[in-house]
């Protein structure tokens, strides 16, 4: 449902101003969003002061910079930090981006980070993903072989079979893409969301995959597939450059593939 | 009980690129093309059946608020004809390239003050008596 305003209990209002560990010229303003589940009050944009040559030149590293030195309570989430894993997605000056790949440089000025927009925070930075991990279950996401190889050995793939798949396999599943997608804010309890399609155009594309028409009768539906209205802001977003956009477009060009049961 | 988990900021927080900003304009000057038809079929009716109120009408247009109306409208129909035609190409799975956006969304609003200069252009004899 279109609600453009947020709830009443979900407005962010003024934080804490925490003080710079030294003073000095050149130290970077962070605003912050925290929220803590166990405290009874709306979340909050704390401003922190960090030194940029005291710590790393990514966005993360300012993070950790924080909840080493200033604020152990700051809760995020991180593994890899170097873009493979997706756990630090989160939006930055109004653009969804991993942290671990964002360079503190890239932005002149304060910067603000929220949470990935449109969805239930459990705490600070980390939101409740749920929702899009089972729309992904929903498409069934892996292999329905044509057939057995009769040698016993493995299913394998030509390399002008597996060309399709490039730029389909390099999504983490961070889901900067559906958390910036309007479609996905309005109707995300239908719609799959860009994220989803993206994988669903993976297995549709596998030419080592038998249930092609199956997989594309279960997304020929209204809300699943079409709210694609194509504003681009998952193709914008994508911290991988991936282009979910051109892959929802492809699944609903191949939808006029689909063979209609007789009678 | 508990109070819920807020939703994290959305529309307050982000930063919509041009073709975010395109597509609702889409939406808007859809909607502001219907209300236009309903007013183009009143002047059609009129002119049939009605000489009188007819001039009204052109008497209306051609006032300072009705030339603001009557441009706004045209501008509109041209803006969402040329997104209209980008959402053709889409579909045909041409204009998807992410460093592309920007370039074609400018042009696409080129396009339009273009088309909407010429109708000027051109319209400009008949509106002198």
């Amino acid at each position: 449902m279109v609600q453009f305003r947020l709830p009443k209990d979900s407005k962010v209002l003024k934080g804490i101003q925490h003080p710079a560990i030294i003073q000095k010229k050149g130290l970077r303003q962070i605003d912050i969003y925290r929220y803590d589940p166990d405290q009874d009050r709306n979340p909050r944009l704390d401003r922190y002061q960090v030194d940029p040559e005291a710590i790393g030149p990514m966005v993360l590293d300012a993070l950790l910079g924080i909840k080493d030195q200033i604020d152990s309570t700051l809760t995020l989430r991180r593994s890899c930090r170097e873009g493979v894993c997706g756990s630090c997605a989160m939006n930055i000056n109004g653009h969804n981006t991993l942290a671990c790949t964002e360079p503190l440089a890239k932005h002149s000025g304060p910067i603000k980070i929220y949470p990935l927009p449109h969805l239930p925070v459990m705490k600070d930075l980390v939101t409740d993903l749920s929702q899009i991990y089972r729309q992904y279950a929903s498409i069934e996401p892996w292999l329905k072989p044509k057939a057995i190889p009769e040698d016993g050995l493995e299913q394998r793939q030509m390399l002008d079979d597996r060309r399709p798949l490039e730029g389909l396999v390099e999504c983490i599943l961070c889901a900067c893409c559906s958390t910036s997608c309007p479609s996905y804010w309005w109707n995300g309890d239908q719609y799959l969301g860009p994220l989803v399609l993206l994988q669903a155009e993976r297995w549709l594309k596998d030419t080592r995959d038998g249930a092609t028409q199956e997989r594309l009768k279960a997304l020929d539906d209204t809300f699943k597939l079409y709210r694609c209205h194509t504003i681009m802001n998952c193709t914008n977003t994508c911290p991988k450059g991936l282009n979910p956009a051109r892959a929802i477009a492809h699944i609903k060009s191949a939808m006029v593939t689909i063979k209609k049961d007789p009678g | 009980m508990a109070r819920p988990p807020p939703l994290s900021p959305h529309l307050q927080i982000y930063r919509l690129p041009l073709t975010a900003v395109l597509s609702i304009s889409h939406r808007l000057t859809g909607v502001m093309l219907v209300g236009g038809l309903i007013v183009i079929s009143l002047v059609l009716m009129v002119a049939v059946t009605w000489p009188q109120g007819f001039s009204g009408f052109q008497k209306g247009l051609q006032s300072a608020p009705g030339q603001i109306l009557l441009w706004l409208f045209i501008y509109a129909l041209f803006f969402h004809l040329c997104h209209g035609i980008r959402h053709l190409l889409w579909d045909r799975l041409w204009g998807f390239d992410a460093h592309r956006q920007v370039n074609i969304g400018v042009f696409q609003i080129g396009m339009s003050i273009l088309l909407t200069l010429i109708t000027l252009y051109l319209g400009q004899p008949e509106m002198s008596p």
